[in-house]
């Protein structure tokens, strides 16, 4: 974690400061921790002298921004009119039941996976389409394809081989 | 835009009169648009379309924020702009709370108040069906999200005259809301209960903490005696709660009220005004003496004595410790007072009437107390006395008028002017040139300090020495003048601050409206009511300068310092959690850098970086962990790092190295051992 503070501190100089880029180094430093901490985003507004109000206010305007933990893994369904008619539904609820989501819950307790649905994708001759971690994509998936390549991923992990996740950037929205 | 010309405003040819935006001209000409999120004195936001003109060339347009054109041709009365009024209300009391009765903003509502005067009879919209819990927290505001209309005037009010920037919108479309910092509560982020988003919220979703319901209760318990005392921009603003004029000079009719309410005694906060100026200006002339903690800044502005405990810690030792009057007050009816009415100090209730809402805030401070009771019990806005007075069904304006009782209700002109900015420097300067020139000084008007303006400087000469002065209200000009100060652009001997624009008359517990109009209005009186008051100077209360001798036996002294004076604590602006930055083995050394904002200035990040490689150097990285953490409250001296508990201060990033080999590894060895 030490070497990521030096990054967020990186991240703040390389921009200078300047609160015209408030956007650009939330976008650099949810890279980095996978979402924004309160107190990552405290330091941001003291490192770049504004009310910590403000900078409150756009991490909570845009979409892509989180403040709450998110998984190793981002799945992404995607529920777009193209993809919903083709079954996305059954897709969410299977992913859903497989990793033992329940209520609001988008992330697993163990932090690996997080399932959200993205509105559309461009991706629409692909319909149904899920995206992990923003560059796996899987076009044409099935509910059943689709646990299968959570499993997986969730046997990569246990051999110890997976890719860490700012390798596969996993932050990146859509 | 053209700043002269003429335009058509319903068929009436006007003048450009320099105005920028359309509404002034509009207003000027006779017809009062209505407007939510307009004021003169902050920025154009251009949100509630209340404003709607229909023009010639552009079509519908917000007037507010139209520039006027030469020509231009507009119309504000037509079928379509009355519409779309009246359905801009329907929309906001679709999504706003109606429980329009039991609310305290009831009859002072802008909402409601415009949707009468719009002839809104039916709101064709659904209700909102959830409702969001008020937040309770703060001493002084409460906030009630329901009743929330999104205009933003509590941001650009916070943002803008305060330069704090508590509130803002967060969230998006429907979800939008206006909160403060992650949505935490008002008592844990870096408010400093100046109230004046509380001035200018249209609604009930921003008021005053009421304390009305202690005070009855108080009056009505047979063992105790209400104790009040009046601040001096009280007594030229309460009469607009009753439809006089604002800077109309109510004094003894309050006075006449509290007694028919059953008030034991009413006194005058000016007489603790006087105790406040002598016991500074002596305190000022000590620094000047000794050359040390200059400039002063004055004390009696709570909102601004938490502003610097939490942005300025390091200026705290200039502060002058003298209590404000209110306080001041307080301490000397429960040491003194209460022992001539034979009284335990918990038997006496100390009633505060003030135009300020941070007084709430300062009574609760743990510093003021006398024998494990508060000195103020409860403090009253100038809006909520009046609201005693309705509720007693007392007819205010036809009340006789009645004076204060003694000993504690006489004070001098130059305590009456603390109510406006500027007040407590003239107050000192006419003290210091009494004290130095004697009796053929005569009166004093020091006239520089005076005024609405934000920033004033003067010069005064007081005992062959020529004093640096300078007066500012509204913080964010405090904070200007503060970093004109520590850029070595400007230097004073004294400074006065207080945070409300005006002053005192522009309290955040004033009477609506409180615009610069009536601020202007209010202050002219109490300067109109020193000019006729024969005790000029603090040293003319003969009650005052008899109380120092009796109870203190001087001034400025041990007794003085025990009873009229109080320090100062840093504090935190936000409560956060630590800030972890190496991974936790619980085993090892805990050290925690401050990363407060005073200490981030001050190198705190520099200071973690040598640690970190001083710890790589040595080989004992792995024995120590080293996190950030968010304010160690001893913001005054330096980068604050915790280890193990204890708190070494004055570190900086030249030190660092030395504090690292003679206080942190040491510890690691022993550690190991």
């Amino acid at each position: 974690m030490e070497r990521k503070f030096e990054r967020l501190q990186e991240i703040i100089e390389s921009h200078q400061g300047k609160v015209a880029h408030l956007i650009a180094i939330l976008q650099e430093v949810q890279e980095e921790y996978r979402y924004l901490p309160e107190e990552v985003l405290t330091y941001i507004a003291t490192a770049m002298k504004v009310s910590p109000a403000t900078v409150y206010g756009v991490a909570t305007f845009y979409a892509q921004f989180s403040l709450i933990p998110k998984g190793k893994y981002v799945i992404r369904v995607c529920d777009g009119t193209a993809c919903h008619v083709r079954g996305s539904e059954p897709i969410h609820f299977a992913l859903r039941e497989n990793l033992g989501l329940t209520g609001g819950e988008s992330t697993t307790g163990d932090m690996q996976f997080t399932v959200e649905t993205v509105s559309c994708l461009g991706a629409c001759g692909l319909a149904p389409v899920v995206v992990i971690n923003g560059d796996e994509v899987h076009g044409q998936t099935t509910p059943e394809s689709i646990v299968g390549a959570i499993k997986r991923i969730v046997s990569l992990e246990k051999q110890g081989e997976s890719k860490s996740p700012s390798e596969t950037g996993c932050c990146q929205n859509a | 835009m053209s700043s002269n010309g003429k335009l058509i405003i319903d068929g009436r040819e006007i003048d450009i009169q320099g105005e920028k935006n359309l509404l002034e001209i509009i207003r000027r000409a006779g017809i009062n648009l209505p407007t939510f999120c307009y004021h003169s004195e902050l920025s154009i936001y251009g949100a509630c379309r209340l404003c709607l003109v229909e023009t010639d060339k552009m079509g519908l347009v917000a007037a507010c924020s139209t520039p006027p054109q030469e020509g231009m041709v507009i119309r504000t009365n037509t079928l379509r702009t009355r519409r779309l009024r009246k359905m801009v209300i329907e929309l906001l009391l679709a999504n706003h709370e109606r429980e329009c009765t039991t609310c305290s903003r009831s009859g002072r509502c802008k909402l409601q108040l415009l949707a009468h005067q719009l002839g809104v009879k039916e709101v064709r919209f659904g209700k909102r069906d959830k409702k969001v819990p008020l937040d309770l927290t703060s001493p002084s505001i409460v906030r009630d999200p329901n009743k929330c209309i999104l205009c933003g005037d509590c941001v650009r009010m916070c943002k803008e005259v305060q330069g704090l920037g508590i509130w803002d919108f967060a969230h998006r479309g429907s979800k939008t809301v206006v909160t403060t910092a992650f949505d935490k509560e008002l008592s844990d982020v870096a408010c400093v209960n100046c109230g004046q988003c509380v001035s200018v919220c249209p609604t009930g979703a921003l008021t005053v903490k009421s304390e009305i319901d202690k005070v009855w209760n108080a009056i009505h318990d047979p063992d105790k005696i209400v104790v009040a005392q009046i601040a001096p921009a009280v007594r030229v603003a309460l009469g607009e709660e009753f439809g006089l004029n604002a800077g109309e000079d109510v004094t003894g009719k309050i006075v006449a009220g509290l007694k028919l309410i059953g008030v034991g005694r009413v006194f005058d906060t000016l007489f603790t005004a006087d105790m406040t100026t002598i016991e500074e200006a002596n305190e000022l002339l000590v620094r000047l003496e000794k050359n040390e903690n200059l400039p002063i800044f004055t004390s009696c502005c709570p909102a601004w004595v938490k502003y610097c405990e939490q942005f300025h810690a390091d200026l705290l030792p200039n502060v002058s410790s003298c209590r404000s009057p209110q306080q001041m007050f307080g301490s000397v009816v429960k040491k003194y007072y209460a022992k001539k009415l034979n009284k335990r100090p918990e038997d006496v209730f100390v009633l505060s009437i003030m135009p300020c809402v941070a007084k709430k805030f300062e009574a609760q401070r743990p510093e003021f107390t006398t024998g494990g009771v508060p000195d103020v019990d409860a403090v009253l806005t100038t809006v909520e006395i009046a609201q005693m007075f309705k509720e007693a069904s007392i007819d205010f304006t036809a009340l006789p008028n009645k004076a204060f009782d003694n000993p504690l209700g006489v004070g001098s002109g130059a305590a009456l002017i603390f109510g406006a900015s500027g007040g407590v420097m003239e107050s000192v300067v006419r003290y210091v040139s009494g004290l130095t020139g004697g009796d053929e000084v005569g009166r004093i008007d020091f006239l520089p300090v005076r005024g609405m303006e934000g920033i004033k400087k003067a010069y005064v000469k007081a005992g062959g020495k020529i004093l640096k002065l300078a007066v500012v209200n509204g913080l964010a000009n405090t904070e200007k003048l503060i970093s004109m100060l520590k850029s070595g652009e400007a230097s004073f001997d004294a400074i006065e601050v207080m945070s409300c624009p005006g002053g005192c008359v522009g309290g955040g517990g004033q009477p609506e409206v409180n615009d610069t109009v009536a601020r202007t209005r209010r202050a002219g009186e109490i300067y109109e009511m020193d000019r006729v008051q024969q005790l000029h100077k603090p040293q003319d209360n003969y009650f005052v300068v008899k109380a120092f001798e009796e109870w203190f036996g001087g001034v400025n002294n041990h007794e003085t310092h025990h009873a009229l004076h109080t320090t100062y604590v840093p504090r935190r602006r936000i409560n956060g959690k630590p800030f972890i930055m190496n991974d936790s083995q619980s085993q090892r050394l805990q050290v925690s850098v401050c990363l407060g904002t005073g200490c981030y200035l001050r190198g705190a990040y520099d200071v973690i970086k040598e640690f970190n490689d001083l710890a790589e150097n040595r080989g004992i990285a792995g024995q120590i962990e080293i996190n950030g953490t968010f304010c160690l409250e001893k913001c005054d001296n330096g980068v604050s790092v915790n280890v193990n508990d204890e708190i070494i201060t004055g570190v900086s990033p030249e030190n660092a190295g030395e504090i690292f080999i003679n206080k942190i590894s040491p510890l690691v060895d022993k550690n190991l051992r």
